[in-house]
This record gives C-alpha cells, structure tokens and sequence, in this order.
C-alpha cells in the first residue's frame, strides 16, 4: 500500500510527453487510467523511476467514428464512457458487450481501453475484443506516428511493442465489412474477476453470410490468443451447426489453457468450446 | 525528496498542500486533510471501501495518486450530508439497516451516491450491478440495497416536491 | 393515572430500534483504529518472509538503520533479549513473534521498522536482506504425518514428529456394538478448506508507553480488550493494573480480532522502546497470511443405520492442518473445540470420535471464525453426512431428518458426546422451512427439468449449535473462566450508563444493550448509554466472539438490572410509605399493590436514590453482575437452498434461499435478521468461492482480494428469513446467540443443493468452495473431487 519514491511528471501536451520521456527514457511509465500501474506500484510490484501522467493532455478523451468509417477511441477515453455509449450499443456489439465486464464501476471510471491494451495483461478482456475485429494501436513520437495491428501490439504477457518515446495516443477499429454482430462473453469466479475464460466474437456479415470473422479468447494463453482457424473457417460461410461446431473445435483447439486456481486446462478448453457454441447460435443475443 | 504542491478542492474546499508524489489520494485525504470517513480495506483495488466521487464520478481513491487530483474535485463521505441533517442515503442505511461494523459504509454510500446521481429510478439489479466493486462482510447486501432503494425513493419525492 | 409503558415504544426486548451506532459511522466519523493520531507517533511496518519452510542464515539490517525517518528496526534477536521472539499461544504451545531460527509459513513475522510514516517503513523493510536456507515445505496433514517429513518444530525440545496433538471423545464400544447391529453403514469423506475470517479493516494497534507514569496504553483491534489485557501482563510481565487496553470501534472481527498477533507485541515493545506511540496497521496481504486461518480439517466419518432410517450410531476422524504453531484461539478443554457437538440436533445413542492435527508449513491458527471453536466444521460434516445417508437409505432427506431429530419433548437432550440441549422445536423449524421453500413442488419442478437436461437441486441442513461459552467447569483462558460482567449506574435524572466486558464489532451492541436495560427497568433505550471496549472503564468480560455476547454478557446486564431494580424496589416502599413486600412492579414503575394509581417511576426512585433515600441506606442507584452461564444456548436452524447447475461449465446459480432461525427470544429483531443475513453471505461464500490454499512450493493462494474471492452485491442471492421461538429456559431473558447460526448451518445447505443437482452421478463429495471447474469435473468424470493442496510428486 506504500509506493516507492518515482519523479512525477503531468506534461500539459504530447510534446511535452515526448520530451519527458526523452529525458527519462526506459526508466519512465506512462499513466493513463493507472488502474492496472498503479495497483502494481502499490504492491511494489513495478517501481518506475519517474511516472509520466497524461491526464492532463486534452483531447484524448473521445470516442468517435472517422470518415473512414473507422472507430477511434483515445487514450483517455474512459470504459465507464464506453460502457454507456450510445454508439457502441448500435454499432459495436463485442465492444458494448465487453465494457461492463471490465473489473467494477470504479475501476470503469478511471481505466481506459488504450491503457488496458498498453498494460498487455493476458487476462485482459479489451485485447481479444480489438483482435477479434481487427484494430490497431496508433503509436506517435516526437518523430512521427505509426499504427501498429493489436496482433502485433501485445506481443506477450505484460509486454507490448512500443518503442522507448512513443505513447500509444489512440485505438482503431477499421470499417466493417457489411454489418457488425457479435458479443463478449465472460467466466468469472466473481464480477470484477479477472476471466477465467474470456470470449470476444466479432462478426462481419451480409445477409447471412459472414464476410469476415474474428474470434478471440481471453485468459487461456501467455496472451490474448486470435482463433485464426476458427475465423477462416467461418469466412464466407452461414452460420449452422456444422460451421458452429467446426469453429467451435477450431476455437478450442486454439487455446493454450494452463491449470491453475481458475480450472484446469481440460477445463478451460472445454468452456471455450462451450463458448463459442453458446455465442454462435444465439444470434439474437450478437445483434448490435 | 520530490514534492510537489497541489491544489484539490474537497468537499467543495480548496486545500493546497505540498505531498510527495508517490502519496496516495486515500492516505492524502486521511492523514493530510484528516478526512478518517474513508477508509482503506485491501491492496489490491477490490474492497471499494475507499470510494469517492472524483469530479463527480466513482473512484478508488486508493488507486489513485494524490497529485493527480490537483485542480480535480473530490468529495468524500464528510461531503454527503451534513452533521445535522442527513442526506437520503445516509438515511436509508439506517433506517433498513445497511450497516452494521461501519468500515464499507462510506464507500458503499458514495457508490450509492453515484448511481443515484445517474439513475434515481433503479432497480434491485441496478443497485447491486453499481456496488459490485464495494465489499461488505457484515450485511449480506440485502439491507443495503433496501437502503439504496429507500434513499431513490426518497430523492424522487424530493425532487417531486421541489418541482412542484 | 399512570399507564403502563408500551416495551416496544420506549426500546425494549423485542423493538426494531435504530441502531445508535450508527450516527457516527453515517457520518464517517467512526474512530477505527488507524484513524486515530497520537503525538510523537511513529509507524511500524513488518518484513515477512517469502518462504514457507527455510533456515535464517542471516538477517542484515544495516541498510535499513541508515535510512533517514528510521527510528528502529527490529529483529527477533532483539526481542529475545526481552524474552519476547516466541509468546505462548492459547492451545499450550508456543509461537514465534519474529523468527529468528527458521520461517515456518509463508508470511512469518522477520522483522519490523519504525519510522516517521509508513512509506519509509516499508522503504527501510525493503533494504533488509535476509539469507535463507531453503527446506522442503509441507502443506497439508497427511505429507506431515509420511515418514521423512522435515521435522518443523524443531524448536520444541521433544517434538520428534509434526503432530500437535491427539485427542478421542465419546463411547468407543457402545459405539462399535452399534455399528455391528447396522443394516447399513454409511461413509463419506470430506475436507472443510482453509478459510479466512477477512475483516474488510485489517489488524492494528498503538501502543503508547509513557515512560513517566509506566502506564502502558494500547488502541488495538481486538474483540476481547480484558482478556487482552491479562495476557499481555503475563506474556510481557507487565503489571495488569498498568495495562489499558482500547478497543476502538472495529470493522469487523468474526474471530480475526480474538488472537495476540505478533505484530500487537512488536508494536508494545518498540514503544517501549523508543517510549513513544508506535502504530501498526496491517496491510491485506499480511492479514490474510499471516493472522489467523480458520477450519482446514479433513473428515473421514460413517452412520450405523437401521433400514428405517433410524440412525443407530456415528463414529469420525478428524485430521487438522494447525499450520506452523498449535494457536487454536479457544478457550475449551478439548483439543478440537466443540467439534464433537456434531450431530447433537439429532437423536443418536451412541457416539465416537478422535482427532490428530499436525503441524504444516502454513498459517498458525485454528480461530473461531464466525464460529463456536470449530463447530462450523461439525455442523457442515453432519449436514453432509446427513444427505448422503438419506441418499443411501434411498430416503427423502426430509423425512430421514425428521425421523432422527431431537423431539420437543426429549429436552433438555444429552447428546452421546456428552452437551445437553437446552430447549429446541426442531420439527417446527423444518416445517416452517418446507413450506417456506414449497418443498414436493419443487421437488416435481425438478423432475421435469431434468427430462429437459436441466440440472436443478435442492439442499437442506438442520442444525444446533452450543453457543455462549461458557460453563466454568469446562472453559477458560489462562485459568480465567468466563464469566462476563456488567456495571450499571442510574443517575439521579434517571438516564444511565451501562458498562460491558464484551464488544461490539458491528453487532449492534451499544443498541441492543440497552433494550436489555429497558426491559428490565423500564428506562426508554435512548436513556441508556451503552459502554464498552475500554479496560480502564468497564468491568471484566472474556470478550466477543462465539455467540457469547447476548448468552453471557447479555445475561449479566439482565441481571445487574434486577438488582438495580431491587434496590429501586426499596426507595419505591420509601417513597410511597409501604412495606417493600406490598410494592408491585410493572415496566418503569412500582405501585401499591391493589391501588395501581399509587406508584412511583424508575425515574423518580433514581432521584430519591440520591437525595431521598431511607435512613440508613447507601445512597446511590448502580450495581454490577458477574455471569456465570449455566449451560451453552443451544438456537436451531433449517436452511434450505436452491439451485440450478450449468452441466456445461458447472455454474450453479441459487433460486432461492430459505432461512428458519430459532434463536430465542429476539432483543432486535432487524439486527437478528441482519446477523443472519450477513452470516448466510458468509456460508455462500464458503460454499461457493471463498478458500485459501497452498502450492506445492507452500506459496500462499488466496493471499489478496484478487484471489481471496469474497462475493459482491451482484453474486449474493436474496435471502427469505422466517422465525421460531423457543426461549431458552436458562437465559434470564429467554435469548440465544445468533450471529454464527447461518455461517455454521449454511454452507451444507448450499453444497447439498449442488450434489443433489448431480445426484444420479454417483458422486458422493466435491469439497467446497465447489467451483466451477470442481462441479463440472464431478459431473463429466463422475467421481469426487478433493480440494486438498498439492504435494510435490518428487518430494513424496
């Protein structure tokens, strides 16, 4: 409950940012929500030298669709905002599914999406649900911006790729192919639990076909893990019992469960399967 | 050692302190500004215990840095009633009795605050949905979601009557 | 003329009366421990050690002297030199207040710093390096007890194993005779987990030692400040009448707050010291870890019965995990509590049992967690055993209850354990508890569900339970029996102040006193001010925990009211200039018999107390009472549950949650029903998601809120509470305890609603909390499913 000592920094504006995490290079955190940092800071589980508070930057607290017809969520946009969005229940099923299984009401009114995804927990719900459909991560520096796919951002347990300089400003989510269904399931032992196992399915359709499918899961892996077998095999398909059931394999096949205190593998395996058939043949319940 | 001045307005007070940085907002509040009504539980971000209203909005107040509330408004359980009146909320813990040791019950009633401010027309499920992040060992939860209840209830008819 | 007070109106037995509590705590202005502030004070923080089972090569503390803001770092060759690295524990062994040998358990006690604030204590823990030694770590009772296991009270001069102790009850031949006429003997095996009583506000004290007057003052979380008080005079051979302890307002106990913690020691001898206030405030980690642990036994236990369904005989084993130090916090003459009041609700001839417990590389402890010293364990392996007997007989559980119940004319019952049940209407209670939950209905509903392939069950557990120890003939503390006293004083306006050894960590106490007070005398409750917690002002009292508040204190404030009204009874024949024997009382005042018009009010014979009594009487209204319970309460309660399983993931979800407490005569019945409610939570947490464990490696899992899952708002079900009352014939109002009934009786309620959802699969057990991945692995593989901790395959 004790932090160790850290030099603060609250710099007003990106540039500022860069600068301070110039001078302090790899010995600095980025603090956003801090609902995962600080947690760690307090068990001095992490004790960064210098803290790098962008609360104080505006405009990086929105949440809004681009000309692209993309999504864009800042990185201080809140999940307690996602969790009520009018835009998210009619557009982004996975996604509206997903934030209010996020921890507790005030762990929502502080963390954000971008941060969550930074922090790379792979008991992190929002990483399977930007997998599962596609988004990004934009990287900026004092020397530019980038974007990076969120399958290459989370590249391991509490590991992401950023380099030293760059702050992770924004998530994308890239334009739909037809319309968007989907959902995000979640076993918990407890609300507020991390997942034991964690279920995003993101569906791309026209009509009854589905144009691009993503899956991904939560909690059964070193991280995030995309069922790119699944996804393939639901692609340009219909859904029915024989292409539910083949995802549904596929999907379970994909995950790489350890046994621990939430279960055993066997187990985890299992409800992923369980999952995936459960989400799949329920359409009503994926309709935005 | 680092510290650093800030200014935070608590209660609707502005109170501008030198801390160090690495001081928590739960322990600015309590050892600095000597506001003891919220309380610490755990460690680890679950107990809920530490709850206030950071610009108006729900938060642990023990997984937050005192220096991030500078030029922020925070309002503790000292801020919800007064010490001759209570406000509705306090009033339905006590009356369906929705405490009994005390030490969750500030941050319960700031949860209940928030959600009241949002919704002051919820359900059952609505309540407990809300205080899924604040922990009780005492009541069983029963007893504070009637008092959550009764407290809307009770801001309604207020509300009603102030409009009329 | 002068009516007759309204009992209810004024707060008297049986008034829902808002508590007086809590004015301050709606406020925020309880005054828990870590809110106070002393001048001077320091703060103390503890290193605990990251192993379970290692030698102590060295302990550098150097770093951590040089830190600026450090006033003290000590270590347990420090406190040997005060004879205090080990203190005695409440069961005849001994613990370690800072290792100085060896770490026995994950989290022990190695050193503390005092410093200006908490930061730089922990700053100045992290900057001690200590060398360990690693040994193989044990976690559980049977690898303790298997040949070649390291030896972990090496200590202890003699201890050539790791048992802690032995211990047999009851009638083994009968027993056995008995067992030899069954038609049909039925077994079960089960473990009751490590659990956690988990106070949301951790332990702490301040311990103030003025150096000039050598009057020792300690604030501390406990529930029982005078038993406190005696200890710390004997363990650090202080003079009692130079000990105050305080006990603030406390946020939560459930028996985390009975022990003496290492960390109060610590923090009394760096005041000492340093002659200073020292305040230590516990963090989570360290409370869960290292306070404490509660049940942890593993059962191995059969029924002899007839083929009616008459049971004939019970005989079980108990092994217990004690962890690192034989400290059960209980004040019995028996090695395991009161586990053998098992089984004593239902009418059984013959009874036998034995226990080992052995020493583990775990948390010391054994408390009473919301609990009467291990009945909990007790009443959960009769409730389970009970089911699977009914299940083997091929009976209704309700039916194969209600034959083997204690009947109401069978009282007082002396169970073949040897208790003697007060008083009791068990076959009220269950029907009450039927009716309530629609037994045969839901009993159709579930057939029909499961033609569906859905998975409903219903659970039920019935149960009695000794509560408000206790007699003197079989419980006491360091040769201390436990007696609890009240003082009352009645000034002359007629308000009063009465004070208790007991204390209230959120039962209400400073409410429901009073109306014990106001029934007995009359006085409005709001008249009456309730103190407590304070040894320097309030007379003896063993403390707060078993259910003993009301059974014992409860009885004393009873008493030491009619004695204060005996003497009123004498100013009221003053007063009205009769003889006392013409005197008639009615609540709140005294008439002449056969003119009721004629009388005179408690209040105005408090006043005569002070300016008008009789020649010759000592002036003044106040008298205290020591109670010496007579027997336990024994209350009686039927729980039943529903629930649906999920055969896919094993979710279980209750519908419904039935509750039929007879706990005698209710002072407060909205605070009975909040203790019940509260205890329920309790008993669904067990049951469903609440346990520490250990690895292998004799790592701690469940040592933080993330892991030591306690349900929320969302998770918990609603509970329907019903009443029965049976007042109990030796309580001078007729009360028994309450707080722990649903906490003991519950979690069976719940775990035999889950296995008889899976009742066709022939599994007989899956130990709580029955988690998801248990229940489905019990369904898929249909067998048992064992929760005990892991050993290492290489270590044996």
């Amino acid at each position: 409950m004790y932090p160790s000592r850290f030099h603060y920094e609250a710099p007003r504006s990106l540039g500022e940012a860069f600068d301070v995490l110039q001078a302090y290079g790899d010995e600095a955190k980025i603090l956003s929500g801090g609902q995962s940092l600080i947690p760690l800071i307090k068990l001095r589980f992490a004790a960064p030298a210098a803290i790098v508070d962008i609360n104080n930057i505006p405009g990086l607290d929105y949440h809004e669709e681009a000309s692209d017809g993309s999504l864009r969520i800042g990185a201080l946009c809140r999940h307690r905002t996602l969790e009520r969005s009018e835009l998210l229940r009619s557009k982004y099923p996975t996604m509206s599914a997903c934030a209010p299984l996020i921890s507790d009401p005030m762990v929502r009114s502080r963390g954000t999406l971008v941060g969550s995804l930074c922090h790379a927990d792979p008991q992190g719900d929002w990483a399977s649900v930007m997998l599962a459909m596609g988004g990004e991560i934009i990287a900026r520096s004092a020397s530019g911006e980038r974007a990076i796919p969120v399958s290459q951002f989370v590249i391991g347990p509490f590991q992401n790729s950023l380099e030293p300089g760059e702050i992770a400003v924004e998530a994308r989510v890239p334009a739909p192919r037809g319309t968007r269904v989907g959902t995000y399931l979640k076993l918990e032992r407890r609300v507020g639990d991390f997942a034991t196992v964690g279920l995003a399915v993101a569906l791309e359709m026209s009509g009854g076909t589905i144009n691009r499918a993503g899956l991904a899961l939560t909690g059964v892996g070193s991280s995030n893990i995309q069922c790119t077998a699944a996804e393939q095999a639901l692609a340009g398909k219909s859904l029915n019992a024989s292409t539910i059931d083949q995802a549904a394999r596929l999907a379970a096949e994909a995950a790489e469960p350890k046994t621990d205190v939430r279960g055993s593998a066997e187990y985890k395996r299992h409800v992923v399967h369980t999952f995936v058939t459960r989400a799949l043949s329920n359409r009503s319940a994926m309709a935005a | 050692m680092e510290e650093r001045r800030i200014t935070v307005t608590v209660n609707g007070e502005p109170r501008s302190v030198d801390v160090e940085p690495r001081m928590l907002l739960a322990h600015f509040l309590r050892e600095v500004l000597g506001l003891t009504g919220t309380h610490i539980g755990c460690d680890t971000t679950n107990c809920g215990v530490c709850t206030v209203l950071f610009d108006g909005l729900p938060a642990k107040s023990c997984t937050m840095f005192a220096v991030m509330a500078d030029g922020h408004d925070v309002m503790t359980v000292e801020g919800l009633g007064l010490s001759s009146e209570l406000h509705p909320i306090q009033e339905g813990f006590r009356e369906e009795h929705g405490l009994q040791c005390g030490f969750c019950t500030p941050g319960m009633m700031m949860a209940c605050k928030a959600l009241l401010d949002e919704n002051i027309n919820p359900t059952e499920e609505d309540v407990r949905w809300a205080l899924a992040g604040n922990l009780c060992r005492c009541t069983g939860y029963q007893n504070i979601v009637k008092s959550a209840l009764w407290a809307a209830e009770k801001m309604r008819s207020e509300a009603g009557a102030f409009s009329r | 003329m002068a009516q007759a007070l309204d009992e209810i109106k004024i707060g008297g037995l049986g008034s829902s009366r808002k508590r007086v509590e809590d004015d301050r705590f709606l406020r925020g202005k309880g005054n828990y421990i870590d809110d106070f502030k002393l001048p001077n004070m320091v703060h103390m923080e503890i290193l605990r050690s990251p192993l379970a089972h290692a030698r102590i090569k060295s302990i550098d503390t150097s770093k951590a002297w040089q830190m600026p803001g450090v006033h003290m770092v000590l270590t347990g060759e420090m406190a040997a030199q005060h004879n205090l690295a080990w203190m005695p524990t409440l069961s005849y062994d001994t613990q370690a207040v800072l290792a100085t040998d060896k770490v026995r358990f994950q989290g022990q006690e190695i050193a503390c710093v005092v410093a200006d604030d908490p930061y730089i204590a922990k700053d100045g823990c992290e900057a001690i390096v200590v060398e360990y030694d690693p040994l193989p770590p044990i976690v559980n009772p049977y690898q303790a007890v298997a040949e070649g296991a390291p030896i972990i009270r090496d200590d202890k001069e003699g201890q050539s194993d790791n048992i802690c102790y032995r211990w047999e009850v009851g009638d083994r031949e009968g027993t056995e005779r008995a067992f030899a006429q069954a038609d049909l003997v039925s077994k079960l095996e089960l473990h009751y987990p490590r659990s956690h009583p988990s106070p949301i506000e951790c332990c702490g004290s301040i311990a103030d030692y003025n150096a000039a007057t050598a009057k020792l003052t300690v604030y501390m979380t406990t529930q029982a400040p005078h038993i406190i008080r005696a200890a710390v005079a004997i363990v650090a051979e202080l003079p009692e009448h130079m000990i105050r302890i305080i006990s603030p307002d406390l946020g939560g106990g459930f028996g985390n707050k009975v022990p003496v913690y290492p960390g109060y020691v610590c923090s009394i001898l760096c005041s000492i010291l340093l002659t200073r206030p020292v305040k230590w405030i516990e963090d989570k980690t360290g409370n869960l870890i290292s306070t404490h642990y509660a049940r942890d036994i593993y059962y191995k236990g059969e029924l002899a019965l007839r083929r009616d369904g008459k049971i004939l005989a019970v005989r079980f084993h108990c092994d217990s995990d004690n962890g690192a130090f034989f400290s059960d916090a209980q004040p019995t003459k028996f090695k395991l509590g009161l586990i053998h009041s098992a089984f004593a609700a239902y009418d059984i001839p013959f009874g036998y049992m034995t226990a080992q417990g052995a020493y583990t590389n775990k948390a010391p402890g054994g408390v009473a967690y919301r609990c009467s010293f291990r009945v909990t364990e007790a009443m959960f392996f009769q409730e389970r055993a009970i089911q699977a007997a009914a299940d083997d007989l091929g009976m209704d559980q309700a039916a194969f209850r209600r034959l083997n119940l204690v009947k109401d004319h069978q009282f007082p019952f002396r169970t073949p354990y040897g208790f003697l049940l007060d008083s009791g209407q068990y076959e009220k209670c269950l029907d009450v508890a039927l009716n309530a939950i629609g037994y045969d209905d839901f009993l159709r509903e579930k057939e029909e569900a499961r033609a569906q392939g859905r998975r409903l069950g219903i659970g039920l557990s019935t149960m009695t339970e000794p509560l408000g120890a206790g007699n003197s003939r079989e419980y006491d503390i360091l040769g201390i029996k436990m007696f609890d006293a009240a003082e009352l004083r009645v000034h002359p306006s007629g308000k009063a102040i009465l004070k208790i050894g007991s204390k209230t960590q959120g039962q209400g106490h400073e409410t429901t006193f009073a109306q014990i007070v106001a029934h007995e005398l009359g006085i409005p409750a709001a008249d009456i001010l309730v103190q407590h917690g304070d040894t320097d002002n309030t007379p003896f009292g063993m403390g707060t925990y078993a259910s003993r508040s009301t059974p014992v204190a409860g009885a004393a404030t009873a008493m030491v009211s009619r004695k204060v009204r005996a003497k009123a009874r004498k100013l009221a024949a003053h007063l009205l200039e009769v003889s006392e024997e013409d005197v008639e009382w009615e609540l709140g005042r005294f008439y002449v018999r056969g003119a009721p018009n004629n009388g005179v009010s408690i209040q105005e014979c408090a006043m005569a107390a002070y300016g008008n009594m009789p020649d010759g009487m000592e002036p003044g209204l106040e008298n205290n009472a020591y109670y010496d319970p007579p027997n336990m309460t024994w209350p009686f309660a039927a729980y039943i549950v529903t629930v649906e399983v999920d055969p896919e993931t094993g979710v279980w979800d209750v519908l419904r949650m039935v509750a039929v407490d007879d706990c005698g005569v209710r002072i407060n019945p909205m605070i009975v029903e909040g203790q019940i409610m509260g205890g329920m939570t309790e008993a669904y947490a067990m049951a469903n998601m609440q346990f520490i464990t250990y690895d292998a490696d004799g790592n701690c899992v469940g040592s933080n809120y993330m892991d030591y899952l306690l349900p929320t708002a969302w998770e918990t079900p609603g509970f329907e509470l019903h009443e029965v009352v049976t007042p109990s014939p030796h309580h001078p109002i007729g009360a028994k305890g309450v707080g722990e009934c649903a906490t003991v009786g519950g979690p069976a309620a719940f775990v035999n609603a889950v296995m008889n959802a899976i009742d066709d699969t022939g599994v007989r057990n899956i130990d709580m909390p029955l988690l998801p991945d248990r229940v489905w692995e019990a369904l898929k593989y249909r067998r048992d499913v064992s929760g005990m901790p892991p050993v290492k395959s290489d270590a044996g």
